[in-house]
């Protein structure tokens, strides 16, 4: 199958093998010290709820990415876990009253082992069929959530409490939740940072860039794909616990294909295989959802062009536009 | 449609007295514009918001009344995060419609703690103004347990006390189901079976055959949008109602039944608050909405958010001020309402609207004189008895009084 | 009587006739998938949407030309695959030589723009569309009342199938077809028009996804969200019977067909999410689905 053709169509520039020059690791620092900036600076012009939602999405997208970029591999069925995190974590605030930082905690471990299992699954495939396995893994969640009484049904799971954080902080007013998820974010997308420039992410792509070769070279391809499977899982659930406390609701959407659809979406708007490009993706798109709004039924259809026109002229994303102008991976 | 809406609002301002001192009034009307219930609520309601503002005459009675819409695309996360920022941002006062129940319920959790006022008439959930309720809550046009008592009790009045279910696989499906079940057997009717199908569903005639060996007389289909226009087409492809059996609809509007056409929907039963051709007041306002919608005839639940900005600004008008959504709430529940569409009745202390609902048969194409003309009322069904009582509906407020 | 599992036998005949019914669409359907799969390399998202279209046409042609049931079985189809002929030639022949996943990503964008077009001019809650009087009315069979319109939709549906797989199993064009899609530089070579194959290739599959919408028309509610959530089904039904083999898609259609229809008896709830653990089952098993090659 063509998945590794696809990698390198998709991120031309980090594939190019050539250890990363101290020059972009200096324009990395700086850039993260940018996002650490406007992390700062943005709630004090744009709505801070609307940022929240846009961190969350920005952490789902970046795990997302974790695993097509690096990983080579292309999951239809992310929703599942980001989805399933946003369950228990709203159901562990709500009936079980804990406190946010558990509930968030429960969720992710609950990513962790759904993306253990079904990572375990899905490997064994590649290409369009671990797509495809993925999808149909994510379907069966899907059912299982519409099924199981404690997820409310279509209700979904409301009101759950912001609560107090580690039983002090009062998370109620938006400003201090903003802080919470903020950090959360950061360290998310830290520690992607961190996997991908360790020996492990290098070894992570060769492999995406040729399997053979680096099973050839004695390494268990295999454990390596199901570890980056799994981080990715664990990260996507992270990013839906934090939502879940954040709308104080957990949701069939969160668990709905298009939910899969939405995440592929931001990453291809961002930039595939580029580390900073899915945040960019996160906030286009879901600006677009939010101020798009009282444009009615043509969100669909704007959605719809924006997809063509990144196929079309923009393979490589905002951020991968910039990188290639930059010359420098980003 | 936003430069209609600026428009709009700025002729507003421009005619509004200015001799008075003028309370400015923003209404968001939050609802589906693109999804399953875009046509019972979307643009329409926002046209129907706008006609209340100009039949109440805000301007002339010193209320200075902005409109603004957007789509929820019934996603729960994307109408809480719109109500925070409309109440937080925008200034928004009260918001209006809200079908879809996981929205509606996101939404007046955010209400309640903005404390803002939420007048929602496309939501069907009845824990709007039950366990969930809140003194900023007013649930206006219908809920799933008044369309339950309605057409269950009736049917079985009607001879139809053996029922089989169609149930759409989710808690709303579910709560249909249990609640029609329950007046069925009150009323000494039997229930004999029940499927449970996937959502949604395209095809139904599995479902059907299995509901026609059941031998029930009537056919309960506990779902709503696309699966029961599905259901009662291919329910008309299977010969069920010319086999004895009668299909009974749980949640259906008038834009379902307009298009599937008579000549499909013949003899369908169900309960509804409003219809265009009920009385002279509702077909004056009918025509005048379908002048300005397109042709078409407004749902119940646009007629539901006609009604409730026409009393929402009576209360806001009292007081003089929109800002505490509390205060505004329970004005209008001091006030009796009274208008042309649902005429006159009264807001209970849990927020749920009472008014009369109507059970109505789909008519034969030989009797229906046009497009628009569909139903023929069978019975109406006081207010007192249709809503579930206060006292079972387990909402704190009224536990605490 | 005979019961199995508590259900009358006759009523299972019944049940699966119906499975065999619904199994007509999903074979039309991920035959077109397949065949464009196949031959282009591209997993068409916009199928729903064209299945959709193909009943809007349907629609439009009655409402707007007086032209019924009969003419609409032939005119759509040709209206929508010519549609499909222009997006072939300005948009997806620009993807040729990547991989699969941009293939699906503007097919999925171009499917939302059309769908969200359709509900602008339409809205959602449907549009009437009645059975043609010539198949109205039904059998009495011995375990069920079959309407003459479900019969005619697994008759139809099986001749287009094999008529489809003789053509591209036993013509010249179908020979062209194969070889193409094994090695299309060396068909090129040999003087065959490979792009003009390709295009036709896609405007045939969109057609046979807008014939399958016809035939849904006067049974199911047309609406512009009717293709929204069959095609991930149907892509499930490809990828279990083997991404682009034909033969496999139209058995594996009929199949799922059935096996559904007993899922709705006997479990109903979980009638549409079977087809989906029958496929990880059938590609833990069979990599490259049941009548696919290993590559």
């Amino acid at each position: 199958m063509a998945h590794s053709a696809a990698a390198a169509d998709a991120a031309p520039i980090a594939t190019t093998g050539l250890p990363e020059s101290r020059d972009a690791r200096a324009l990395h620092f700086r850039v993260f010290i940018g996002i650490a900036v406007m992390l700062v600076v943005l709630p004090f012009i744009l709505y801070p709820v609307f940022l929240m939602k846009v961190l969350c999405f920005a952490l789902f997208a970046l795990a997302f990415n974790l695993l097509l970029g690096y990983g080579g591999l292309l999951s239809f069925g992310h929703a599942a876990y980001f989805g399933m995190a946003s369950y228990l974590a709203a159901y562990a605030a709500k009936t079980w009253g804990v406190t946010p930082e558990i509930a968030i905690l429960i969720g992710t471990i609950t990513a962790a082992l759904l993306g253990l299992v079904f990572g375990a699954l899905a490997i064994r495939r590649q290409g369009i069929y671990f797509s495809m396995i993925t999808l149909a893994l994510a379907q069966m969640v899907f059912f299982f959530s519409l099924q199981a009484k404690f997820t409310g049904g279509e209700d979904g799971i409301q009101a759950v409490p912001r609560g107090h954080l580690f039983g002090v902080i009062s998370l109620a007013d938006d400003r201090v939740l903003y802080v919470l998820v903020a950090l959360i974010f950061f360290a998310g997308l830290a520690l992607i940072y961190r996997i991908i420039h360790s020996p492990f992410g290098q070894v992570l792509k060769a492999i995406r860039d040729n399997e053979p070769r680096a099973i050839s070279l004695g390494y268990r391809a295999n454990q390596y794909k199901l570890a980056v499977f799994v981080l990715s899982a664990t990260l996507a659930g992270l990013a839906g616990s934090t939502k879940a406390i954040v709308f104080q609701l957990a949701s069939l959407t969160d668990v709905h294909w298009s939910m899969s659809g939405e995440v592929v979406l931001m990453t291809l708007v961002g930039g595939m295989g580029t580390v900073f490009g899915p945040i960019l993706g996160a906030f286009v798109i879901i600006a677009m959802e939010n101020y798009l709004a009282q444009f009615g039924a043509w969100v669909t259809i704007i959605q719809g062009v924006v997809f063509v026109v990144c196929v079309l002229l923009f393979r490589e994303g905002i951020v991968g536009l910039f990188a290639r102008l930059l010359k420098k991976p980003l | 449609m936003l430069t209609r809406l600026l428009l709009a609002t700025a002729l507003c301002a421009l005619t509004a007295g200015a001799a008075l001192a003028e309370t400015p009034v923003k209404i968001g009307v939050l609802n589906d514009r693109s999804g399953v219930y875009a046509d019972l609520s979307g643009e329409g309601s926002v046209v129907a918001a706008r006609m209340a503002v100009e039949d109440f005459k805000a301007a002339d009675k010193g209320l200075k009344v902005e409109i603004v819409s957007a789509d929820h695309q019934n996603k729960p996360d994307v109408g809480a995060s719109l109500a925070r920022q409309w109440y937080d941002r925008d200034g928004v006062d009260a918001i209006f419609d809200v079908p879809t129940s996981s929205v509606a319920l996101a939404v007046a959790q955010v209400s309640r703690e903005k404390n803002k006022a939420l007048i929602d008439s496309g939501g069907g959930t009845a824990d709007l103004t039950g366990s969930q309720c809140a003194p900023t809550t007013v649930h206006w046009t219908y809920d799933t347990v008044a369309l339950a008592n309605g057409t269950g009790s009736a049917m079985v009045k009607r001879g139809g006390d053996t029922w089989f279910f169609l149930t759409a696989d989710y808690a709303f499906g579910q709560a249909l189901q249990r609640d029609t079940t329950g007046v069925v057997t009150k009323n000494g009717g039997k229930v004999v079976g029940s499927v449970k199908t996937p959502f949604p569903t395209s095809d139904f005639s599995s479902f059907l055959l299995q509901a026609q060996a059941s031998k029930a007389k009537v056919i309960g289909l506990a779902n709503a949008g696309g699966d029961t226009i599905n259901a009662i087409k291919q329910a008309a492809e299977f010969g069920i109602t010319e086999g004895g059996q009668a299909l009974a609809g749980l949640l259906i509007f008038s834009s379902d039944v307009h298009a599937l056409t008579p000549k499909v929907a013949q003899g369908l039963v169900f309960t509804e608050p409003f219809y265009w051709d009920l009385n002279d007041g509702t077909r004056a306002f009918s025509d005048r909405f379908a002048k300005l919608s397109g042709g078409k005839k407004p749902t119940a639940v646009q007629a539901g958010v006609y009604a409730g900005v026409l009393h929402y600004l009576k209360a806001v008008e009292a007081l003089k001020s929109a800002k505490d959504g509390t205060q505004v709430v329970t004005k209008m529940k001091e006030i009796p309402t009274d208008d042309p569409l649902f005429g006159k009745g009264t807001i209970r202390a849990d927020g749920r609207k009472i008014h009369d609902m109507y059970l109505f048969e789909v008519k034969k194409p030989s009797e229906s004189k046009g497009p628009w003309d569909l139903y023929k009322t069978l019975a109406t069904i006081p207010g007192n008895e249709a809503f579930r009582p206060m006292s079972e509906g387990n909402c704190p407020l009224v536990a605490k009084n | 009587m005979i019961t199995i599992l508590g259900v009358p036998m006759q009523a299972l005949f019944g049940q699966l006739l119906l499975g065999l019914i619904n199994g007509s669409f999903y074979a039309i359907l991920s035959l077109g998938l397949a065949i464009i799969f196949g031959l282009l390399n591209i997993i068409n998202f916009t199928h729903g949407a064209q299945y959709m279209m193909g009943a809007f046409v349907a629609w439009m042609l009655l409402n707007y030309a007086g032209l019924g049931y009969w003419w609409a079985l032939i005119l759509a189809p040709v209206i929508v695959g010519i549609f499909g002929v222009i997006l072939e030639r300005l948009l997806i022949a620009r993807l040729y030589k990547l991989d699969h996943l941009y293939g699906l990503l503007l097919t999925f964008g171009l499917a939302l723009i059309i769908q969200g077009l359709f509900r602008n001019e339409y809205g959602v809650s449907g549009l009437p569309y009645a059975i043609p009087t010539e198949l109205s009315g039904g059998q009495r069979l011995p375990f069920m009342f079959l309407p003459n319109y479900r019969g005619w939709v697994v008759v139809a549906s099986l001749v287009v199938c094999i008529a489809t797989w003789l053509v591209i199993e036993k013509t010249k064009l179908g020979a062209y077809l194969r070889a193409a899609t094994e090695n299309p530089t060396l068909v090129q070579a040999f003087g065959v028009n490979v792009p003009l194959l390709l295009t036709l290739t896609y405007g045939f599959g969109v057609a046979l996804a807008a014939f399958a919408g016809v035939l849904a028309a006067p049974v199911y509610s047309v609406n512009p969200n009717m293709g929204a959530d069959i095609i991930i089904v149907v892509f499930a039904v490809v990828v279990i019977g083997g991404m682009g083999s034909i033969l496999g898609s139209i058995v594996t259609g009929f199949t799922l067909g059935l096996i559904e229809g007993l899922t709705k008896v006997f479990y109903p709830e979980a009638s549409s999410t079977v087809i989906f653990v029958i496929m990880v089952l059938v590609l833990l098993v069979k990599p490259a689905g049941l009548f696919g090659r290993t590559a």
